[in-house]
């Protein structure tokens, strides 16, 4: 059989033209369903960006919140209920919005401004510069040096700001495990400080963090929230909330099923029209295989080994001019928002191989089709 | 005593049904030799291509049988067919059917890989096949490069790489000048045909029955009469 396939092989590589109008459309297909697919996932991944620094177990919010941006600030007592619930170890409020910065130039750049509770700084990021007790100083602030960070003109501890007409001081740089996907840089600082500082509506909590006793404690908790007519969410559940809004809220999970659509269809209609033709052109040829003694079941495998090798073959190149492009974009911006994961692989392998299933079953239906008389007949 | 190679007997073969039922075959019975090269000559639409499928195992007839060394081959099932053929038969078509993206080396070892042989040792035993019709200079150049003749002469190299004992060639003349016509098959007389072979020619080129040990003349699906000739035997 090696040999039977290697004359596919040789059958297929040796005719160059159709081999790269192949290769092609494969790894076009490959390459628009990666890219597209790993681009959605990455701002799925940004979209979540607060929940995965801050890290806590679960969130407390109004049943309203479709995503962490939009928060909707709860009452003082919601804390308090929280705290006299007993599978509770603890629970600590977050303010999380945002403000105008005036930079030293006269410009104003946006920022989100997360407020961590003042006694356990809870969900604090990891400094890189400066001391975390440094953020109980007048007017301190953490940056976090993440993408956005030369927005703000690189500050560093000592930097000062305006921040709605208060003054503001660099204490501390940090950073943190995933950037936001907004584009704005984020500013760390006391609860107290954030709702001081900025213009707010009556009530100020945006989320309440909660640390259950023991995982056991969970349904409790959320059973409890419900019945004070708020939220409770383990942080896995906030993050697919948040992905679930950008995928059926936003119109983006439409548009990246159409997308993926597109590239299916781009990719069979090139490599199956190319393919077919290759079919067809060797089509008397095949016939005298047949005539020559060779069974159906080595041409059907001759041909399904053409499509395959093809296949896999753009499959490796569309892959990897994916990731090489990402890692070009991430050269010049780092938090480009952007990831190739296991699933977008084989969703992409498994299009791929339905690609290159229809090409070969139109190609296997002609070759089974011809019979070895009409060669001779010519 | 000649051994009969290939027995054919009430051939019938017909295409389309009712009124539109065309007989290409009708009760054609023949036997063949080993050693022998049968012609089979008739104008167009008398039945030999048609004869010539049947005869090997590539188009099932309606009725009648064909043995080959006593093995009644349409009484074997598709696959054990297609292995008689890649065994017994070496074809040479009319338009030769050379693969144009393989070298000349591969075109012609392409049975023996159909075998299971290994490409390497099969492109090598080809080597010797196409040194035997005069090709061996030219082994790795694709078909197109060669002339029509040479061509021809490289469908022989496949037909026989195989050893079939039984050659089955399709107007092997038809795309070639006259001399280079008659060169090949004086080639393939001299050289192909022996005791242990039977070589049986569809033609239509009066200019090459003197290398037929017989000649079967056809008309109408039917085979109007036989004719003892003067060539030698293999």
């Amino acid at each position: 059989m090696r040999g039977i396939l290697k004359l596919a092989y040789k059958l297929l590589v040796n005719d160059k033209a159709k081999f790269t109008a192949l290769l092609v459309g494969i790894t076009f297909a490959v390459f628009l369903m990666m890219f597209i697919s790993s681009m959605f996932v990455g701002v799925l991944n940004h979209a979540s960006a607060t929940v995965v620094n801050i890290g806590a177990s679960m969130w407390v919010m109004d049943p309203s919140v479709q995503a962490i941006t939009s928060s909707i600030g709860m009452p003082a007592y919601v804390l308090d209920a929280v705290r006299s619930i007993p599978g509770v170890e603890y629970a600590v409020p977050l303010y999380s919005g945002g403000a105008l910065v005036k930079l030293p130039d006269g410009t104003y750049q946006g920022v989100t401004v997360v407020g961590l509770d003042d006694t356990s700084l809870l969900g604090r990021p990891m400094l890189i510069e400066g001391k975390i007790e440094d953020i109980y100083a007048e007017n301190g602030f953490i940056v976090v040096a993440d993408a956005e960070y030369e927005k703000l003109e690189k500050p560093h501890v000592g930097s000062e700001f305006e921040l709605n007409d208060h003054r503001g001081v660099i204490v501390g740089v940090a950073k943190v495990t995933v950037s936001g996907l907004f584009g704005l840089p984020t500013l760390y600082t006391t609860y107290q400080r954030a709702v001081q500082y900025i213009p707010n509506p009556r009530f100020t909590i945006s989320y309440v963090l909660v640390q259950p006793k023991s995982p056991s404690d969970v349904a409790e908790i959320k059973r409890r929230v419900a019945a004070l007519g708020y939220l409770a969410v383990t942080k896995d559940e906030f993050i697919k909330k948040n992905a679930n809004f950008f995928v059926f809220q936003t119109g983006g999970g439409t548009n990246i099923l159409i997308m993926t659509l597109i590239s299916f269809i781009v990719g069979l209609s090139i490599s199956g029209q190319t393919f077919y033709t290759f079919i067809l052109e060797n089509l008397e040829r095949f016939g005298a295989l047949k005539a020559i003694g060779t069974r159906n079941s080595e041409l059907v495998s001759m041909i399904l080994f053409q499509a395959g090798f093809t296949a896999l073959t753009g499959y490796g190149l569309g892959v990897g001019f994916c990731t090489l492009l990402i890692y070009l974009a991430k050269l010049r911006l780092a938090s480009y928002a952007a990831m190739i994961t296991y699933p977008s692989l084989l969703v992409s392998l498994a299009m791929v191989a339905i690609i290159a299933g229809i090409s070969s079953y139109v190609g296997v239906r002609r070759v089974l089709q011809i019979e070895p008389f009409d060669i001779f007949r010519g | 005593m000649p051994r009969i190679a290939i027995k054919a007997s009430g051939l019938e073969k017909w295409f389309g049904e009712g009124e539109a039922k065309t007989f290409a075959l009708h009760g054609v019975d023949l036997e063949a030799d080993f050693g022998e090269m049968v012609y089979i000559v008739g104008p167009s639409g008398s039945g030999k291509t048609t004869l010539l499928s049947v005869l090997s195992g590539i188009l099932r007839p309606n009725s009648g049988s064909v043995q080959v060394e006593g093995t009644d081959i349409w009484s074997l099932d598709s696959d054990h067919l297609a292995e008689f053929r890649r065994n017994r038969i070496g074809f040479v078509f009319q338009d030769y059917h050379l693969f144009p993206r393989l070298s000349t080396a591969e075109n012609v070892a392409i049975p023996l890989i159909l075998k299971r042989k290994d490409w390497n040792q099969s492109t090598k035993e080809a080597l010797k096949y196409l040194d035997a019709v005069g090709l061996k200079a030219r082994a790795e150049l694709p078909p197109m490069k060669l002339s029509g003749g040479e061509q021809q002469r490289v469908a022989i190299a496949r037909a026989i790489v195989g050893q079939p004992d039984i050659l089955i060639m399709d107007e092997p003349t038809a795309s070639l000048d006259g001399d280079t016509g008659r060169a090949i098959v004086s080639f393939v007389h001299q050289n192909l045909l022996n005791e242990n072979r039977c070589i049986v020619v569809v033609t239509h080129d009066e200019r090459i029955y003197e290398f037929a040990t017989r000649i079967l003349h056809m008309e109408d699906g039917r085979l109007l009469g036989v004719e003892e000739c003067a060539a030698i035997r293999g």
